[in-house]
């Protein structure tokens, strides 16, 4: 399969099954496009009043050379069969409070409870889950823990009494521990701040952008805006994160679809990592995107591109990143991974405070996905397996798509929320990822022949 | 070649000591409402 296009005045061409991108002259787009449809003299005959018959002829042999190659026209199919998945748990999104300082209209757990009892993760459930997580991880080495709430901020102590005992189970077993945050920055003070960057591998810090984007949505508890609470201790800890990984992470709505100046405004503050993500909302809220939408999405994310090829053009080398812009092509993931996509169910799992065990936290909260508890391990295997069974091979709208190689199938949350099941992906969420896809492709392609 | 520019030559469907399990889940990284895996690392190339 391939997926062509024209962009910033590139005739682009991707070969999908082997992840072979190319850039070809009109010609040449044009003949990639009738290729399999003419015989050779067809196609010459089609094309050589309008750029010549030498040249055709010449672009024809060198498609040929990509074909016999096998960098174009591949046709990788793999069987159902071929994806078995690794067996154990790899991950875990460790909710260490279902409690938060803030109460953001459009968040997904409720304003931190997840629809339930606010709470804290102890010490004993969440050495509990580094336990739990070793056994599971069985033959693999790389362990990743994800503190999340609500705002994990609010129990410190316990996050440091995780981490410590982890890194001495890491020395008992020969397991290797990632540790990431996400925090919405209020409580992240000087000694906090210490902390996750002698620790943490990756934060995630949410902030919106402009600061009447911001406050729109993310409120403190007394209904007043929190970007001047939060915006200091985030630019803060940018500063002083240094060359570790980190992301200022957003979210647009239906408030914000000029997001772009979101975007521009992070880095204009210094940050150079930075992810914006459409709102995960219900139809009825005032504040969700929905499929009309999708065009001034889609057009936002083009004024994103320019904006960031003028960005790179201006200081190539200290030019701000934009999460889904980025695409790892010549080391990114292996076919495996791309096939399973997130994980969720099963390499990836999340744990409540109470200990409970749910596919990830968008399902937290969901009685009939939790899959057993820290104590009963994953008792509802059922469940389990139909999340691996939703990976690409299974999915019939994907295996169709030239982007499915990108986003691994989408994300489950999103395709039970709106398709009520997990194998058909949210085709809003797909519409998206395939502009990004093109876009990130695009800057790639800008940067390898400007550099 | 005059009228083909490869970017990048791919090698996604080689397959052979692929799939070792190690690399990071993406919902650890900045995702955590949608997903995307193509811009993840292979934890073998770090």
């Amino acid at each position: 399969m391939i997926h062509q296009f024209y962009k910033k005045g590139h005739y682009i061409v991707l070969d999908v099954d082997t992840s072979t991108l190319m850039t070809v002259d009109e010609m040449t787009y044009h003949l990639i496009e009738d290729f399999l449809q003419f015989d050779q003299n067809a196609l010459i005959a089609r094309y050589a009043p309008r750029y010549g018959e030498q040249q055709v002829k010449d672009a024809i042999v060198e498609i040929q050379t990509m074909i016999d190659k096998q960098l174009l026209f591949t046709d990788h199919r793999y069987d159902p069969a071929f994806y078995h998945g690794h067996d154990g748990v790899k991950a875990l999104c460790l909710h260490i409070a279902h409690d938060c300082n803030l109460k953001c209209d459009y968040c997904f757990a409720s304003q931190g409870d997840f629809k339930g009892e606010r709470s804290l993760m102890s010490l004993e459930v969440g050495k509990k889950a580094i336990d739990f997580v070793i056994e599971a991880s069985k033959h693999r080495k790389n362990i990743e823990i994800d503190f999340f709430g609500g705002e994990p901020l609010m129990n410190f102590d316990v996050v440091k009494g995780i981490v410590d005992y982890a890194r001495k189970r890491e020395k008992e077993t020969g397991k290797r521990f990632n540790f990431t945050m996400t925090t919405n920055g209020v409580l992240l003070d000087q000694e906090k701040r210490d902390y996750l960057n002698d620790t943490m591998q990756n934060v995630v810090l949410s902030l919106d952008g402009r600061k009447e984007v911001h406050d729109r949505v993310r409120k403190t508890l007394n209904d007043k805006g929190s970007y001047d609470v939060i915006s200091e201790n985030i630019l803060a800890m940018v500063k002083e994160r240094g060359d570790k990984e980190y992301y200022v992470r957003g979210t647009y709505t239906k408030y914000n679809m000029d997001f772009s100046e979101d975007v521009t405004f992070l880095a204009e503050q210094g940050i150079r990592e930075i992810s914006i993500e459409p709102v995960v909302a219900k139809k009825d809220q005032d504040y969700a995107i929905l499929k009309e939408d999708l065009p001034r999405i889609l057009e936002e994310y083009d004024i994103l591109l320019d904006k960031m090829i003028a960005d790179y053009r201006e200081q190539p080398e200290g030019s701000y990143r934009f999460f889904h812009y980025l695409l790892d092509l010549s080391n990114g993931p292996c076919v495996y991974k791309r096939l399973s996509g997130c994980g969720a169910g099963n390499d990836y799992l999340a744990v409540t405070p109470e200990g409970d065990l749910y596919p990830c936290h968008q399902f937290v909260g969901e009685e009939r996905f939790k899959l057993g508890t820290l104590d009963t391990g994953l008792e509802q295997k059922e469940m389990s397996v139909a999340f691996k069974k939703a990976n690409l091979l299974e999915k019939e709208d994907c295996q169709k798509c030239w982007c499915k190689y990108f986003c691994g199938g989408g994300c489950h949350a999103n395709a039970y929320n709106f398709n009520q099941t997990l194998l058909k992906p949210y085709d809003v969420a797909c519409e998206i990822e395939k502009k990004r896809v093109e876009n990130a492709l695009t800057l790639q392609i800008i940067k390898s022949e400007e550099h | 070649m005059k009228h083909i520019r490869i970017i990048n030559q791919g090698n996604l469907s080689d397959i052979k000591n692929k799939g070792c399990g190690e690399c990071q889940t993406s919902c650890q990284s900045a995702c955590k409402t949608s997903c995307t895996v193509g811009n993840q690392q292979c934890q073998q190339s770090k």
